[in-house]
């Protein structure tokens, strides 16, 4: 505990240097990025010792606050989303060092190191806090934190939107979380976790932290500010907040259901209905980007929707009493959460490598990026490969374990447990597939094929401090990948925090479950080796040969340009077809198809569908519904008194009668 | 008895009526100063059988404040700031008693259904003293002229005190006092504050001094 507190301590000696030394560059990189990287390795042995299984520890020192205490506890919940925390702010810190350079000069970069370190430190107060309005403000710090961040570029108009989007849905959640603190707090008398215990309205509990943990996660429809925030901010603070900051609205949620008690049925299938729209949608809006960080954002919800069909399996499995089934989704949903921050981290940082060369995040204008980045294009590969759910890395075993959980719940379940078990299968093997091509689009079009631009044609490598955490972060992928059954059964502590089931059955189910994961990794292994062995084999057969290079596909043109190779939307155009009635894909034409060719341009854009049909119609309406108000704002003293006077009178009227 | 407290009561009634309908400051004045005094012997008249020289004292006092000081000080502040006549009313005098009507019937509507711990003495007391309030509060309302909006904070006041002597039939003698003073401090400071604005601005209508303040 010490150990973390030192390591807060640390985020805040960053955030008040960097603001000391703001004019020294050379100083502010040093202090801003040091207090992050310090303070995370400072953190990271004291979580992985509690996630492991080390006994709950916990701190409490008063505070003036009313109902507010500074109580922190570090038990294996907490300690596992602190894994995540403290990995990606280390490397997304070490990254920014160099990204940033290229605004020196340009932009003021002290906030930007004084918000990072801010943002570290709430998140990792989020996760220890046990005290309702420590959590609160910690929540609210790592909102504002987070927004200061996003807006760093702000004098673009469209980042200053997206800024104002992501503060506004970050209070709706806000709003819906202090409504379901103060109804627990009322009914238990304490603003304290430990003492919150189930009460009358759990279900009313359960779907405010719903929607209040659901903004900040990004299940659909709260999902608009995502692909909003993420593409707008620098690309080492977009790592941060979709790999690990969107991930603290899951832990909320895991940590309201464990007051609520034994949790109902519905629950479960309204977790598995958010899980299958976030993962789908999620999956085919991102098909659809042509921006990649806007794609990558787009593919967190999707995520974010494996990680929710994981919980809402695990939770039917709970309410229809099977331990095994609950125990094993409940491991893949948190373990999808850890993959999801390693690749998601790993994507994001590559993308800014490429937009940080190329000065450019449109899919469509790069190209042949491979052979002229290498080192980003290998783990940029890798991180498709992993979030595709592919073996032998890790994303394939979080999936197999959501799988293997709901394979089993459909078959042994009754009818209304297997129901869920059956759609999460069909959903999930559907996300799973529009998955694999959508980042066979992504990494396709940009490392592959030759340079659409000028821009990509003469991109470089990013420098070895851009690299090395995506390098890192890779490594990372495949260890879970490799090493899968090991890392399976080291979660029973943690399970056994979130389920309540007592922690030796946990382990015995864990075990029996990783012998699955561990052939999984068996099958890995021999697959890495059989792809060495190919290449192996091409090498030495290819050693005595001349070896030239052509043009991949002719197709008989004499004199085919760059221009002529597959665009983004071209290629996902069948499946962008299929799902034409939810994409709603706007295709502009301008040209005419007369005999001779003559200047045509053709456009696709792709608005979120429920930014375009939900929430921008209702924003205009309340919009229109306050202005209809105006006439009220009078501005003379009479009139006012009038209001109050007649409230009162309406107040004392409806009390009386 | 019954009878005199009735008839005060009515009487309170037909002064709230006064301020509504009349559009001379001076006419205005008088039937906050006689809303005063009626109030204070309505108190010591409720207190009949269980009189004490507090009961008696602290009633006089009141009515000799808000019957003749403040009535004093209100003409003085007229005088100072040379208006005579409230001009330019939010809703006319017409639509201000027939506001006054309606609020008399809510007024017995909610004396008729608010039950209190301790009986009235009168079942017209609650009512009246409603109504006074909302008179007040009309006038503060849909007057323009600081010191009409000053008559109207009276009104609301003395509802308040009829509605204390209504519920409570001995309030401690500090409070009582403590509200005294209260509203004489508060219209000695109007009237202040009232002859000052004219001087500066040469007319102390709430609606033209907006305009100096900043417009949200």
């Amino acid at each position: 505990m010490t150990a973390l507190l030192i390591s807060i301590l640390l985020f805040g000696i960053g955030a008040a240097g960097s603001l000391i030394v703001a004019n020294r560059i050379r100083w502010l990189t040093f202090v801003g990025a040091g207090g992050v990287i310090l303070g995370s390795l400072t953190g990271i042995a004291p979580a992985v010792r509690a996630a492991l299984g080390a006994p709950p520890q916990s701190l409490r020192i008063a505070w003036d606050v009313p109902y507010g205490s500074l109580y922190f506890r570090l038990d294996a919940l907490s300690a596992f989303f602190l894994l995540p925390i403290f990995l990606i702010c280390a490397l997304a810190a070490l990254y920014g060092t160099q990204y940033l350079e290229a605004y020196r000069g340009r932009k003021a970069l002290a906030p930007s190191w004084f918000f990072l370190n801010v943002l570290a430190a709430s998140m990792v107060v989020v996760v220890l806090a046990h005290n309702a309005i420590l959590f609160l403000m910690a929540w609210e710090t790592m909102a504002l934190s987070s927004f200061f961040l996003v807006t760093f570029e702000d004098d673009k108009e469209s980042t200053r939107q997206a800024g104002w989007t992501y503060l506004v849905a970050s209070h709706i959640g806000t709003a819906c979380l202090l409504v379901l603190f103060v109804l627990l707090g009322r009914a238990n008398g304490s603003m304290d976790f430990d003492r919150f215990s189930a009460s009358a309205a759990t279900g009313l509990l359960f779907v405010l932290a719903l929607i209040g943990f659901g903004t900040k996660a990004g299940f659909i429809p709260l999902h608009v500010w995502l692909p909003e925030a993420h593409p707008a901010a620098p690309s080492h603070v977009s790592a941060v907040m979709s790999a690990v900051m969107i991930k603290t609205g899951i832990y909320g949620l895991l940590r309201i259901l464990t007051f609520l008690g034994p949790p109902q049925a519905w629950w479960g299938w309204t977790l598995c209905a958010i899980g299958l729209s976030s993962g789908v949608l999620g999956v085919v809006l991102a098909l659809a980007q042509h921006d990649l960080k806007r794609l990558l954002a787009y593919s967190s919800v999707e995520n974010i929707g494996i990680i929710a069909l994981g919980l809402g399996v695990g939770i039917v499995a709970l309410s229809a009493g099977a331990p095994f089934i609950a125990i094993v989704a409940f491991a893949g949903a948190l373990l999808h959460v850890l993959n999801h921050a390693l690749f998601k981290g790993l994507l994001f940082l590559g993308a800014g490598n490429v937009a940080h060369e190329t000065h450019t995040r449109e899919i469509d204008r790069l190209g042949g990026l491979l052979r002229r980045m290498p080192g980003t294009g290998a783990t940029f590969l890798i991180g498709a490969a992993a979030i595709s759910g592919l073996p032998p890395l890790n994303g394939f075993v979080s999936e197999f374990l959501i799988y293997l959980a709901s394979f089993r719940g459909a078959i042994s379940l009754d009818a209304s447990g297997s129901v869920p078990m059956l759609a999460t299968l069909s959903g999930l093997a559907l996300i799973g597939g529009l998955a694999t091509a959508c980042f066979t689009k992504a990494f396709g079009i940009v490392f592959l094929g030759h340079p659409r631009t000028e821009h990509a044609e003469t991109a470089h490598e990013a420098g070895p401090v851009m690299l090395v955490p995506g390098f890192v972060l890779a490594s990372g992928c495949a260890f879970i990948g490799l090493f899968g059954s090991t890392v399976v059964q080291s979660m029973a502590p943690l399970i056994s925090t979130v389920t309540g089931l007592p922690r030796i059955s946990v382990g015995e189910n864990l075990v029996q479950a990783s012998k699955s994961v561990a052939i999984v990794g068996y099958f890995a292994a021999l697959l890495i080796g059989l792809a060495a062995l190919l290449s192996l084999a091409r090498t030495i057969a290819l050693s005595r040969r001349r070896v030239a290079t052509a043009e991949t596909w002719g197709c008989g043109y004499a004199n085919p340009s760059p221009r002529m190779q597959y665009t983004a939307s071209s290629f996902t155009q069948p499946l962008t077809e299929i799902f034409g009635t939810f994409l709603q894909t706007r295709q502009i034409f301008t040209g005419s198809d007369q005999l001779f060719l003559q200047r045509a341009e053709f456009r696709t854009h792709t608005d979120d569908p429920y930014q375009r049909y939900l929430f921008r119609p209702l924003f205009h309406g309340i919009s229109r519904g306050m202005n209809s108000l105006r006439p009220l704002q009078q501005a003379k003293v009479q009139y006012y008194v009038l209001y109050i006077a007649i409230t009162l009178l309406a107040l004392l009227l409806w009390q009386v009668s | 008895m019954n009878q005199l407290i009735n008839s005060i009561l009515v009487l309170l009634v037909l002064t709230g009526f006064m301020l509504l309908s009349s559009s001379r400051l001076a006419a205005c004045i008088r039937a906050i100063a006689i809303q005063g005094v009626l109030l204070g012997i309505l108190a010591i008249v409720i207190q009949v059988g269980q009189l004490s020289v507090a009961g008696v004292l602290l009633p006089l006092s009141s009515a000799i404040v808000k019957g003749f000081v403040l009535p004093w000080l209100l003409f003085r502040a007229m005088r100072e700031a040379d208006t005579v006549r409230e001009v330019e009313p939010v809703i006319s005098y017409n639509l201000s008693i027939i506001a006054g009507t309606a609020a008399l019937g809510v007024s017995l509507w909610l004396g008729h259904r608010l039950t209190l711990s301790n009986q009235p003495p009168s079942s017209l007391l609650v009512p009246a003293a409603f109504f006074t309030s909302l008179v007040g509060m009309i006038v503060i309302a849909s007057r323009q002229k600081a010191l009409t909006q000053v008559l109207g904070y009276l009104a609301l006041e003395n509802g308040v005190y009829a509605f204390g002597a209504a519920v409570a039939l001995r309030l401690p003698i500090l409070v009582e006092l403590g509200i005294l003073l209260d509203v004489f401090v508060g219209v000695f400071v109007m009237g202040i504050a009232i002859f000052h604005i004219s001087r500066e601005f040469d007319h102390i209508d709430t609606d033209k001094l907006r305009a100096r303040t900043a417009r949200l």
